[in-house]
């Protein structure tokens, strides 16, 4: 028995997002009273693999090949249950992002493993597997059982927390075998932003709605989210008017983020907007119109305008980093 | 007796829902201030089939029953009614106008176009001695053989710049009084026709009203509708239909304002709580849900009888009486719910009581329908 | 060429979320239904992928695992332009179940690209598709953003942590898409209402599978508490409050 967890690399390094569910994993395997196996694929060297072992890994299964540079989910999750397979895996751990949403079902179909997407919190029991997870796009939380022996959890970001438990992480090689049809996606271009924060990731987010008037005045929102250290963000009606790029709407059918702080500038705050931002630690908002129902999400608020705010607020964080 | 809408019905209610709070809700407040006739939105109006949608699929039309019609007018008037009223007009006036009592030859040439929203149509009766009382028509058309020579002023014209298809009264035998009446079809660019100046409406400002000048302007014989002497009566039945498309006009002005009011009042604070809490708001709110409500029900009947083929006069002056007295009280005290945001424009419901003055006036003023209904119950 | 479209009935996304028999089933009462926003981009997708395909396109199907209620919803989906439904008669009991239901759809038809949306709006479980395409082991490329097809070609845009990816695969193969891969989804004219009547809709039987997991109980979210309100002007006593009460900065 173990827990498997499966630890994307980006361009060999691991992220907060890979220690929180291996973090994550550790507890849920002490509960149940086995080991943490993560699985890295791809090529990441023997000391970034080691420090797998900090957050909780008992042994570090590396599958490396050539062919595995590029997300390929067939491969992917061909090798995660074989992996699974070879450590008698009775739970597997994935990260709920991209990576995560394109692989955890197909693994879930060839281990006949019961799914759960979107898990905000520790299993309330065991057996059977009962989580929590996020339903009704943010508005609601249903638990979920899980029936069969293998038990897939994806795990929403930032819902757990980082925490450190060191343990041996034995590094092994692991050799899947894999079928020609297991490669037939062919990435041919990479665009990556890497000097920017990205909003999945980011701890603060400073987002601007339709009261922002235009995309020429994001310069200030940009300003207060490079001081924050933060990532920028949009509402629909941002990235539906071109002013934003698509990638920044976050919402209910944009992005579903969770950062420790929501900064809301000029953003009413419609429920589906609500929805993409509830896991948010701490909502700041200014909003010219006191009756905007982004206040009621919201812990702390200015009632304002943009245009005055958010100097005001460039100068303090300015004055605040000094001190 | 059954009170559920058909899938399709409501297929069509969400199709204008979600065409007016996706698109019209973006540009109407500049719009309304610039008085900018909505281009882009008649054409895609157009294509979605909502200009023609009471035309027979014979030609070209939606072939949608009246109630949804109703359920399309109160969505888009719900946000913009320089928008549903060139639509009705289209549709309930000039569209029905020609395929109730048109010829072959008219359907084709001209319905056509106009189901398509290709083209769209106006209806020129008012003068400007002549509202109301629609029987005393001082534009005349003088019988010359193989065609008529027209004569006159038209006023508050709706589509009167962007019409490109008239449908005009004019008098053709002055001693037979209104039996002396006749409509013609005429198209814009006629030599002879003048359009005048855009006229500075205090509501429903994009939509292009004008007045338009006959001046010796020669109609074929084969533009009349029906026969000699019917325009009149061409007239009458016609602005029967229009009446449902303007009841349901103000019906969606009223749940415009009325919504936007409930929203409001559960989100305003005032004395510690939500104004939605004190009775004095509760109890506007509720007489004007109910009175909605009412108005929603005579639209709907009207629009039944018509589908059904039974008299559609009474009830349908019921409702465009009922609804646009309902809209015109109902936009003032969602104003008054909003206190002085209700005031600016940016909260949608001053336009919105703007608009709801025009419909009390418009197609038979509630006084003219008043008139319409205790004729009707006194000769019962 | 032919397209499938998987399209999930979810309530309408400003619906207020309520539960009912001891919060162990979604209340359902005055709901509006209507396609799940994704899968309706996905169908947007196709539409505008067959009307430029001058032909190569032959027709566009979409499929829905639900009970006969769901009809209103998929007919919505032919009035906008989608040729012909598959309706598989039953309750969608879980993301397996469903991905069960259409790998037999898809087995029994032609298909060169299957399309469906990241996520449903109601379960969020985001699998259905990758599911299917493990089932039917097709190829399948997730987070899509952008789907073109040049000389029977696919070409493919997907969302990666950062950036975006250019991928081709081989037909057929499943295409799970997200936000960025249509504008606005269609509103239906009234020609297409009135001939969505006219398209043909399948209805089939259920093929007997066992979901996986079973959704036993709901809960919403604790309310939050007051929000704390700072005048303007005094910014930094909320950068203060940011950092010494709320710890975040």
């Amino acid at each position: 028995m173990s827990v498997l967890v499966y630890n994307q690399n980006w361009d060999g390094k691991f992220k907060k997002a890979s220690y929180e569910i291996l973090s994550y994993a550790r507890e849920v395997a002490d509960h149940m009273g086995t080991e943490v196996t993560a699985l890295s694929i791809g090529n990441v060297e023997e000391d970034e693999l080691k420090k797998l072992a900090i957050y909780g890994a008992d042994k570090i299964l590396s599958a490396d090949d050539e062919r595995l540079a590029g997300l390929e989910n067939q491969a992917f999750s061909s090798i995660i249950a074989q992996a699974a397979e070879q450590e008698n895996a009775s739970v597997v751990i994935f990260a709920n992002d991209f990576t995560g949403k394109a692989i955890a079902p197909r693994v879930s179909i060839k281990l006949k493993a019961g799914l759960v997407p979107g898990v905000v919190d520790v299993p309330s029991s065991y057996d059977p597997l009962k989580v929590k997870k996020k339903a009704f796009s943010g508005k609601a939380y249903a638990h979920v059982e899980v029936k069969t022996p293998v038990r897939i959890i994806a795990l929403e970001g930032n819902s757990f927390g980082v925490s450190e438990n060191r343990k041996e992480g034995v590094v092994e090689t692991f050799h899947p075998e894999l079928r020609d049809e297991d490669f037939r996606t062919k990435v041919t271009d990479v665009n990556k932003v890497t000097d920017k924060i990205l909003l999945t990731d980011a701890d603060i987010v400073v987002s601007g709605g339709r009261g922002m008037k235009g995309p020429e005045n994001w310069q200030p929102l940009e300003e207060l989210a490079n001081l924050l250290g933060g990532a920028t963000a949009c509402s629909r009606p941002v990235s539906d008017e071109g002013w934003r790029p698509d990638e920044e709407h976050v919402g209910q059918t944009g992005k579903i983020i969770a950062p420790d702080l929501y900064i809301a500038l000029g953003i009413s705050g419609a429920i589906q907007h609500l929805a993409g931002v509830s896991g948010s630690k701490v909502i700041v908002a200014v909003n010219k119109d006191e009756e905007a129902p982004i206040f009621q999400a919201a812990d702390y608020g200015v009632v304002g305008d943009l245009k005055e705010v958010m100097p005001n607020l460039i100068s303090a964080i300015k004055e605040f980093k000094k001190e | 007796m059954n009170f559920e809408l058909t899938e399709e019905q409501q297929m069509i209610q969400q199709a204008a829902r979600d065409f007016a709070q996706r698109e019209l809700i973006k540009d109407v407040i500049e719009r309304d201030t610039k008085a900018e006739y909505p281009t882009e939105h008649v054409k895609k109006l157009a294509e979605l089939g909502f200009l023609g949608m009471l035309v027979s699929e014979d030609y070209d039309g939606g072939g949608m029953d009246t109630i949804s019609y109703v359920l399309a007018m109160e969505e888009i008037s719900k946000v913009d009614s320089s928008v549903s009223v060139i639509m009705s007009v289209n549709n309930s006036l000039v569209c029905y106008g020609i395929e109730a009592f048109g010829t072959e030859e008219q359907k084709e040439k001209y319905l056509k176009p106009l189901a398509r929203g290709d083209k769209i149509g106006a209806f020129l009766l008012s003068e400007p001695e002549a509202g109301s009382d629609a029987t005393m028509q001082r534009t005349t058309a003088e019988d010359k053989g193989d065609h008529y020579l027209l004569n006159g002023t038209k006023n508050w014209i709706t589509n009167g710049g962007t019409g490109s298809i008239y449908l005009v009264m004019a008098q053709t035998h002055p001693e037979k009084k209104h039996k002396g009446i006749n409509t013609f079809i005429v198209e814009k660019g006629t030599p002879g026709v003048t359009i005048g100046p855009h006229e500075d409406k205090m509501g429903m400002r994009s939509s292009d009203t004008h007045s338009i000048m006959f001046n010796d302007v020669k109609v074929p014989k084969e533009n009349r509708i029906g026969e000699d002497g019917f325009g009149f009566k061409f007239a009458m039945k016609t602005l029967d239909g229009g009446r449902i498309g303007i009841a349901a006009q103000a019906l969606g002005i009223a749940s415009g304002a009325y919504e936007r009011a409930l929203q409001y009042s559960k989100e305003r604070k005032a004395f510690g709580t939500e104004i939605s809490n004190h009775q004095a708001i509760a109890f506007k709110l509720a007489e004007m849900y109910t009175n909605i409500e009412a108005s929603r029900y005579f639209c709907l009947k009207a629009a039944w009888d018509k589908d059904n083929g039974l008299p559609y006069a009474k009830s349908s002056a019921m409702a465009k009486y009922f609804a646009s007295e309902t809209a015109m009280w109902v936009t003032t005290e969602a104003v008054q719910i909003h206190g002085g945001y209700g005031y600016v424009k940016e909260y949608h419901v001053e336009r919105l009581m703007r608009e709801a003055k025009l419909t009390q006036i418009y197609e038979g003023t509630t006084e003219v329908q008043k008139l319409v209904i205790s004729r009707h119950i006194l000769n019962e | 060429m032919n397209i499938l479209v998987c399209i999930s009935n979810v309530p309408d996304t400003t619906t207020k979320v309520r539960f009912k028999d001891n919060n162990t089933a979604f209340d359902d009462t005055g709901v509006q239904w209507i396609i799940n926003p994704w899968d309706e981009l996905a169908l947007t997708r196709a539409l505008e992928l067959k009307e430029k395909s001058n032909g190569a396109i032959e027709s566009i199907t979409v499929a829905n695992v639900g009970p006969k209620v769901t009809e209103q919803t998929i007919r919505k989906a032919l009035a906008v332009g989608a040729d012909k439904a598959i309706r598989v008669d039953a309750e969608p009991k879980d993301a397996s179940y469903v991905a069960t239901q259409l790998a037999e759809v898809v087995k029994n038809g032609s298909y060169d690209i299957i399309m469906n949306g990241i996520e449903s709006s109601d379960y969020n479980g985001s699998s259905v598709g990758s599911m299917l395409a493990e089932l039917l082991d097709y190829p399948s490329v997730s987070s899509v953003t952008s789907l073109d097809i040049e000389n029977d070609e696919v070409k493919l845009v997907r969302e990666i942590a950062g950036g975006k990816e250019s991928v081709e695969t081989e037909l057929p193969f499943v295409a799970v898409v997200q936000k960025g891969i249509a504008t606005d989804p269609r509103i239906p004219a009234m020609r297409g209402i009135m001939m969505a009547r006219k398209k043909p809709m399948e209805v089939l039987q259920p093929v007997d599978a066992e979901p996986l997991t079973d959704f036993v109980e709901f809960e919403m979210p604790e309310p939050k508490g007051e929000c704390r309100m700072v005048e303007p002007g005094n910014e930094k006593e909320l950068i203060e409050l940011l950092h010494n009460e709320a710890k975040v900065i």
